[in-house]
């Protein structure tokens, strides 16, 4: 048994201590909205906040999320109204989708850190995120759009 | 289409519950019984009679007593936003306003047409049909109303889900008429009047993609995510190569882990693969990781086959020495291989690409719950007609007998219109009895997909003693995708060379183009533009290499190639058909002027003029393929570390009439990612018949710090009739960044991808 705090809620899951996170929050917790996309923290597709970090829920175990506080983009808010998620939507950045709650849970975590991220900065941290449908300029726009920084001279 | 039977299927749809916008369950049909056998089985299985009150003129289009709008999509949401975009037209012509409607997935029927969702077809091929479809049901509704006003209905028109009077300020809603408009006779498609393309204000809007709430709050359902009582999760140990045989196996450990449940063995395939399971050994387990961690864990010895002594590097060899004599002709003007006799000089390239994986960011999954009578499948198919069938093969049962819901797809690229990952889902549930939700891990998918072909084309051109171009030969070798279908096939057939071999237009006036053997030794399959990938690579490059080897600027050499705005005959091309992508060529002839206009557009917008600026370089390419012109121009520079990076790209489309220029604008730049990626890193290779590539470590793909910093697409103004956009913007993509590495180094690479050379 398992005791954490999944998206504000403590939560008890019943689970070996070595499962990955990401399974037992898609399996167990009920949570699919973070997704499977290699297993071996090289696609980003399974990213969620562990105590506010961004990390690869693939290669996270449970035991050591035991007792922490974890975010999924089911939990980013309530209503589908954090700063990115509408700018996800107003700059149409989903292609198939599948890539994108990963994309979005890691950009929270570098906008948590800097608000006004260069355009080095957004390229570093979501080095690890991979989109096969190709929306990297569109997610580059959605998260300067967030963090309000004008398109400048591009 | 016929009304009873439309009205039928389509309740049948609309009566179920939807999770997540997707239809959920049965949907049986007496009506698709062949005998009484059939009728007897279909008996049992559960139905839906009660329609929704309201106005079904046809298994797309509901309109309630409510005023609530039902749309169908009936092609599959892979990130092409199909399902923004034929909901939006067929609202257009009905003059529904979107706020009232909602869209449901269509399940795998025939009912709805052609459900294939590959070949960029979803509009072109079905542009009128669905126009026709919405005008349908509003001719109704305008006569409904007109006949309660007592008007002729040409004084009547449909705005915002109301009928309107010309000339007062008469209005009905749509959902008043409902009822009305449903006891109306419904009048032939054919016979229906549609709107004109600039009455239905779609070229101005920008749509919005229909999924994206759901998308970034978590709650799209993607196949993976469907979840019914009492299922397990199936995780197969495979083959490592394909045709190889399980010798023997040992499960004790994989059954001693927590949360295993069953351990069971799936036939090898007969040849031709076609969408056979690919065999092995499937650990069922309650949750995912069990599965996973139980494959790993099971003692398995295989017999690989013959397809074992594949081996890339020396298939390249044979694939050269393939395209080094000549081949069966294809293409012929005039007498190249005269020309070439007599040539001053020629001009002689090679170019080799590797096999490709579609790497689908969602890994492919299906969860089947099979029964004695009954197989339900949530599955992510472009195809999921063909689902129904192969699941019905497998099982023994009808294909009436198969619902399909097909959900949102994390990435097709033509990986899941083939349907082996719903054939093990199928036989999995049927074996074990209970639901089974097969899950492939990313190491399945890049090792045992159906890979785009691995090519070896070979280029020359004769040169008079002027310099001007006298001969052009063109012999192209790859395993073709036949070979999954049928054993024999070792080289490409006619229609295979559409894509960018017979249907090229060339002012030269002896042409020859020959296939060449090509056995192919790993499942092949379509991958988003198909063969067009390593043709138009190949041609582009060698447009570009003919200009430096002339001294002529490579934008002059391609239009001179390209000849005077024509429409381009059969007899030009030197040869007696064309596929022409199913089309009629006096609809979508060979334009030059299309493609002289893409190309001058493109270089005028990325200022080809003033290319030469230090430490940058352009390069052009550009390519007809799935009835949409295309042109692209790199700009590539150095990174300090002297890696080659892809600054900035041009790419300019003339796909006919766009629907949704918004999503069309989001498919060329995905298109640019895609192309970037064959370019500079994707490869897939066989050692001992097996991938050597497992994850992205091996298998890379463009990641967001190469993308270009800024895509600038450009879309051709059109009312012609309507290309393909999901896959034409791909081809010219990897030509042009190599050209302009050649621009800017000097250096010319024939074989992809970039990465192997160093340079990136
Ligand atoms: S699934 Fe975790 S990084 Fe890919
Ligand atoms: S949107 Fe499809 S993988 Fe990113």
């Amino acid at each position: 048994m398992i005791k954490l705090r999944i998206n504000g809620e403590e939560r008890a899951l019943e689970v070996d201590p070595e499962m990955p996170l990401l399974w037992a929050l898609r399996d167990v917790a009920g949570l699919t909205g973070t997704k499977y996309g290699c297993g071996e923290a090289l696609c980003g597709a399974c990213t969620v906040h562990l105590d506010g970090e961004a990390v690869r829920a693939c290669v996270t175990p449970m035991r050591r999320c035991e007792g922490r506080a974890v975010t999924t983009i089911e939990g980013l808010s309530k209503d589908g109204s954090h700063p990115l998620q509408k700018a996800w939507c107003e700059q149409g950045v989903p292609q198939c989708g599948f890539c994108q709650a990963g994309q979005i849970m890691t950009a929270a975590c570098l906008l948590a850190n800097v608000p006004k991220p260069s355009d080095e900065e957004i390229d570093r941290s979501l080095a690890g995120n991979l989109c096969r449908c190709g929306t990297y300029t569109r997610i580059r726009a959605a998260v300067k759009q967030a963090a309000g920084i004008e398109e400048g001279s591009r | 289409m016929t009304g009873a039977l439309s009205r039928r299927g389509f309740l049948g749809a609309l009566g179920q519950t939807a999770l997540g916008g997707l239809v959920l369950t049965v949907l049986p049909r007496e009506a698709d019984a062949k005998d009484e056998k059939d009728k007897a089985a279909k008996s049992e299985a559960p139905r839906v009679d009660k329609p929704p009150p309201g106005f079904t003129p046809n298994v797309f289009i509901h309109v309630g007593s409510d005023g609530k709008i039902v749309i169908m999509c009936h092609r599959s949401e892979m990130g092409q936003g199909v399902r923004s975009t034929i909901p939006a037209l067929l609202a257009a012509e009905l003059g529904a306003d979107m706020a009232h409607v909602t869209i449901e997935q269509a399940p795998g029927d025939p009912l709805f047409g052609d459900q294939n969702t590959d070949g960029s077809s979803s509009i072109r091929n079905a542009f009128v049909e669905l126009r026709q479809i919405a005008a349908v049901a509003r001719t109704m509704l305008v006569a409904a109303a007109a006949r309660r006003w007592k008007v002729a209905p040409e004084s009547c028109h449909t705005e915002k889900s109301k009928v309107l009077h010309a000339g007062d300020a008469r209005a009905l809603t749509f959902a008043e008429l409902a009822d009305d408009a449903g006891k109306l006779p419904v009048p032939k498609p054919e016979s229906v009047k549609l709107l004109a393309w600039k009455d239905l204000h779609l070229a101005e809007q920008s749509l919005p993609v229909i999924d994206a709430p759901a998308i970034v709050n978590g709650t799209a359902v993607f196949a993976a995510d469907v979840k019914v009582p009492g299922m397990l999760i199936a995780v197969i140990a495979r083959p490592p190569v394909v045709g190889g045989k399980l010798v023997k196996f040992d499960a004790t450990r994989a059954l001693a882990l927590p949360g295993v449940k069953q351990v069971l063995e799936i036939p090898a395939p007969t040849p031709p693969y076609v969408f056979q399971p690919w065999g092995g050994v499937a650990v069922l387990a309650e949750n995912t990781w069990a599965a996973m961690r139980g494959a790993k864990a099971l003692a398995l010895e295989w017999d690989l086959g013959k397809n074992a002594s594949y081996d890339s590097q020396t298939y390249k060899d044979e694939l050269s020495k393939s395209v080094s004599s000549a081949g069966t002709v294809a293409r012929k003007v005039g007498d190249a291989e005269g020309a070439l006799g007599k040539a001053a000089k020629v001009v002689q390239a090679e170019y080799h690409l590797p096999h490709l994986a579609h790497a689908t960011m969602e890994p492919p999954a299906t969860l089947a719950h099979v029964t004695e009578k009954h197989c339900e499948l949530w599955t992510a198919s472009q195809d999921p007609q063909t689902a129904r069938e192969v699941a019905a093969k497998t099982l023994g049962l009808q294909t009436f007998q198969v619902t399909v819901h097909v959900t949102l797809l994390g990435g097709g690229f033509g990986r899941k219109s083939k349907a082996d990952f719903v054939a093990e889902a199928a036989l999995l549930s049927k074996l074990a009895g209970v639901p089974v939700r097969v899950q492939w891990t990313r190491e399945d998918d890049l090792r045992h997909d159906y890979f785009h072909s691995v090519s070896t084309q070979q280029l020359t051109a004769a040169l008079d003693d002027k310099g001007a171009i006298t001969a052009w030969r063109h012999r192209t070798a790859f395993p073709p995708i036949g070979s999954t279908f049928n054993v024999a096939a070792t080289r490409p057939g006619a229609g295979d060379l559409q894509q960018g071999v017979t249907d090229l237009p060339l002012t030269v006036p002896n042409v020859l183009a020959e296939t060449c053997e090509a056995p192919a030794h790993v499942r092949i399959g379509w991958m988003r533009s198909v063969y067009n990938v390593f043709h138009a690579f190949s041609v582009n490059s060698f447009i570009d290499e003919l200009a430096a080897a002339r001294g002529v600027d490579p934008l002059a050499q391609r239009l001179e190639l390209l000849g005077p705005p024509r429409k381009v005959s059969l007899s030009e091309l030197g040869i007696e058909k064309l596929a022409n992508y199913g089309a009629k060529l006096a609809d979508h002839p060979v334009d030059t002027a299309r493609m002289r206009n893409v190309v001058e557009r493109v270089t005028q917008a990325a200022r080809w003029d003033s290319r030469k600026q230090e430490g940058r370089a352009l390069g052009l390419a550009a390519h007809r393929s799935f009835l949409t012109y295309v042109a692209v121009v790199a700009q590539v520079s150095k990174r300090a570390d002297g890696r080659i990076a892809v600054d900035e790209v041009w790419i300019c489309t003339d796909a006919g009439t766009v629907v949704n220029h918004e999503r069309a604008r989001s498919q060329m730049e995905g298109a640019v990612i895609f192309g970037q990626s064959i370019a500079l890193h994707s490869g897939m290779t066989m050692k001992a018949g097996v991938a050597e590539q497992h994850n992205f470590h091996q298998y890379k793909l463009t990641r967001i710090g190469e993308a270009p910093r800024k895509i600038h697409v450009d879309l051709v103004e059109s009312e012609g009739l309507p290309g393909g956009i999901g896959e034409p913007g791909v081809p010219p993509v990897a030509p042009a960044i190599v050209n302009a590495v050649f621009a800017l180094t000097g250096q010319r690479v024939r074989e992809l991808p970039l990465e192997k050379h160093g340079l990136v």
